[in-house]
């Protein structure tokens, strides 16, 4: 009888043997990576949907707790709002541009460095981490005030007759604020950076590249994604920079963070300040939908 | 096919006593090494021996110590890399990720300033010639192995540059494959006529492709040789053992006669001073005698120790008279006339004089 079963299981196409249990083993597998996942769903949901749900809602309800789009016509029409956000990007563009600068040559070295060497450089990179944002930013304050450290050493030495005013400005803001975004840029530009081969540039060479063209044509395409990945986390972190600006810029520089922060006070419900933050929040999306964009491009293309 | 029928541009090399160290290791040994414009050399030997290092030098990858690298009238040790117009295979192939076939096989092109549609004819051209017509608008990551090893070959060609240099270029392809490219390589040469210079540590790799080979060890060359010459008649030891598959047994040599323990030997060639030396004796040249003995060869007699079946051959390892294990090789359609000899039985094998060669002990 189990004979004639199993006969007839091998003509409908071979023999099924435990084939239900191993499917039943599969889901329970998958079922336990999920429960492992389970937590961070609830926090994410909890701590982060949740709340920015809340702050839409802010943003669309008047004092009487009727629907409005008045404090999102605020924002539209009233010029110093506009205003805002523009000083807000160029903060962002100049602080992102500096970073490029200082950040691209700086981990083409570390890539160029032995594993060991690269290794104990990253530390100096990630040192500033070790500190906090607040220490770093009035450290800046003493070094760059009117009677720090540096004006005093360019005054002595004859440099400059007057203390330039390297702080409460927007010179102090972009200083302090590259400063702390620099190893942002780096990390994910070195790490790309290691994973180019170097026989591409050899190969460019050895076809008659100069060394500025192999750079130009060959390395500097292959680091794209890496840079762009690098360069699209500083800039989104600029766009909601508070305490630097805030301290370093003496007032001088308002940027979206230190205005959602006035509106809070100046206006007597969360409106005008949750519907800045929404602006900012869709903002920042676009930006990041922009260079998911952007480096889906390039994976296009090969990299 | 007439040879450089295609560039008409090969060029001769001639590498003269470089010198290469890394610490105090001796990469290249005071090399010299002259060939000929149009030849297919293949630097061969086992890992450490030098041969890369030595591409790297003509590449201008690695900068020697000492030594001219002389390309054609010019010298070019001291040129950098994207001055010398040698065409390279890279091992790896590096073939630009960012850019498709086509691009990479323009990319030399449009760095020499090469005309748009000229640029375009070429590719096609090349494409053609490495057998992938139609391919140009490919991504390199679309491709097979095989087919990125034909690209990074048409890319280094494209350009028709006075060298060619392969490092390597088969090993990251499985047997089959690596086997048929070997052929083709060959064929593509002989068509091109560019004068090439390959790196491997494949023995046969070199025997099937190159007019010369030359054996590196330990930073020194050790002979430079067409593969017949190579494996006929290795100079040493060392090369007898690198190439193909050896035994060796003590000879001594008193008053121009050559024995092995009391059987006198025939050799082709009797060294004139008396040395100890050892014969060689390649697998395949000791033949089974049965019975009947022809005259003017030697005879060596041993019992089978064991007997193993490798398809196209049989392999034996035979207990030679003097206690000496040695490995014979029967093409398996000869030992289907005797059967497999069991282990234990003895055997008779001849060896034909001609068939002989003494190499030093060291």
């Amino acid at each position: 009888m189990a004979a004639a079963t199993d006969m007839a299981g091998s003509e409908r196409g071979g023999m099924l043997l435990h084939a239900a249990e191993l499917e039943q083993d599969g889901r329970a597998e998958r079922c336990r990576l999920l429960s492992l996942c389970s937590p961070g769903l609830l926090l994410t949901l909890g701590l982060l949907i949740a709340p920015i749900g809340w702050l839409f809602w802010f943003s669309v309800i008047d004092d009487a707790g009727l629907f409005t789009i008045e404090h999102y016509a605020r924002i539209w029409t009233e010029g110093a709002y506009v205003q805002i956000f523009l000083v807000t990007f160029q903060v962002s563009i100049l602080v992102t541009g500096i970073c490029l600068l200082l950040g691209y040559p700086l981990a083409y070295c570390l890539s160029q460095l032995p594993t060991r060497w690269a290794g104990i450089l990253l530390i100096g990179v990630l040192m500033p981490f070790w500190t906090s944002l607040l220490v770093r930013t009035y450290a800046w304050l003493v070094l760059l005030q009117r009677r720090g450290i540096i004006n005093n050493v360019l005054v002595d030495l004859g440099i400059v007759d007057q203390p330039l005013r390297l702080v409460h400005n927007l010179t102090g803001t972009v200083i302090g604020m590259v400063h702390i975004m620099l190893p942002f840029l780096v990390l994910p530009l070195y790490a790309s950076m290691r994973s180019i081969d170097g026989t591409y540039v050899r190969a460019a060479a050895n076809l008659g590249a100069s060394p500025v063209k192999a750079f130009f044509q060959i390395y500097l395409p292959l680091s794209m994604p890496g840079l762009v990945a690098g360069l699209v986390l500083t800039f989104i972190l600029c766009l909601g920079f508070y305490i630097t600006p805030a301290i370093l810029g003496g007032g001088r520089v308002q940027m979206i963070a230190q205005r959602i922060e006035a509106s809070v006070h100046l206006f007597p419900t969360w409106g005008p300040a949750a519907a800045l933050g929404v602006v900012l929040l869709v903002l920042t999306i676009a930006v990041l939908l922009f260079s998911h964009w952007l480096i889906g491009r390039l994976r296009r293309r090969g990299m | 096919m007439e040879r450089g029928a295609a560039t008409g541009r090969a060029l001769p090399v001639k590498i003269s006593h470089v010198v290469k160290r890394y610490g105090s290791v001796r990469a290249i040994d005071d090399v010299s090494l002259s060939v000929s414009a149009g030849e297919f050399v293949t630097l061969l030997g086992p890992s450490g021996s030098g041969k890369t290092s030595l591409l790297m030098t003509i590449a201008g990858f690695a900068r020697p110590e000492a030594g001219s690298i002389k390309v054609g009238e010019n010298e070019i040790v001291r040129l950098p890399p994207h001055k010398r117009d040698i065409g390279m295979v890279f091992q790896n192939y590096a073939l630009f990720p960012h850019m498709n076939v086509g691009e990479n096989i323009a990319y030399p092109l449009r760095l020499r300033g090469v005309g748009k549609t000229e640029v375009a004819e070429k590719v096609a051209r090349t494409l053609d010639l490495v057998q992938l017509s139609g391919y140009a608008e490919r991504r390199v990551d679309a491709l097979s192995g095989g087919q990125r090893q034909r690209v990074a070959l048409a890319r280094a060609i494209a350009f028709e540059p006075g060298i060619l240099l392969m490092d390597e270029p088969l090993s990251a392809l499985d047997k089959q494959l690596r086997e048929r490219m070997q052929v083709e390589i060959r064929r593509l040469h002989d068509r091109l006529g560019t004068t090439t210079i390959a790196v491997t540590h494949d023995q046969r790799e070199a025997l099937t492709m190159s007019d010369r080979v030359a054996v590196l060890h330990q930073g020194r060359l050790m002979q430079f040789d067409t593969p017949r010459q190579l494996y006929e008649r290795p100079c040493s030891r060392f090369v007898a053992e690198f190439i193909g598959e050896s035994n060796f047994v003590p000879v001594s040599v008193t008053g121009g006669v050559a024995r092995y323990g009391d059987l006198a030997l025939q050799l082709a060639e009797i060294p004139s001073n008396t040395v100890n030396q050892l014969l060689l004796l390649r697998p395949e040249k000791l033949v089974p005698l049965n019975g009947t003995i022809p005259g003017g060869i030697n005879r060596l007699v041993g019992i089978v120790v064991d007997a193993i079946f490798q398809g196209d051959s049989l392999l034996l390892s035979v207990r030679l008279s003097g206690g000496h294990e040695i490995s014979a090789r029967l093409p398996n359609r000869r030992f289907g006339e005797h059967g497999i000899p069991a282990p234990g039985s003895s055997i008779e094998f001849g060896l034909a004089p001609e068939d002989t060669l003494l190499v030093a002990e060291a």
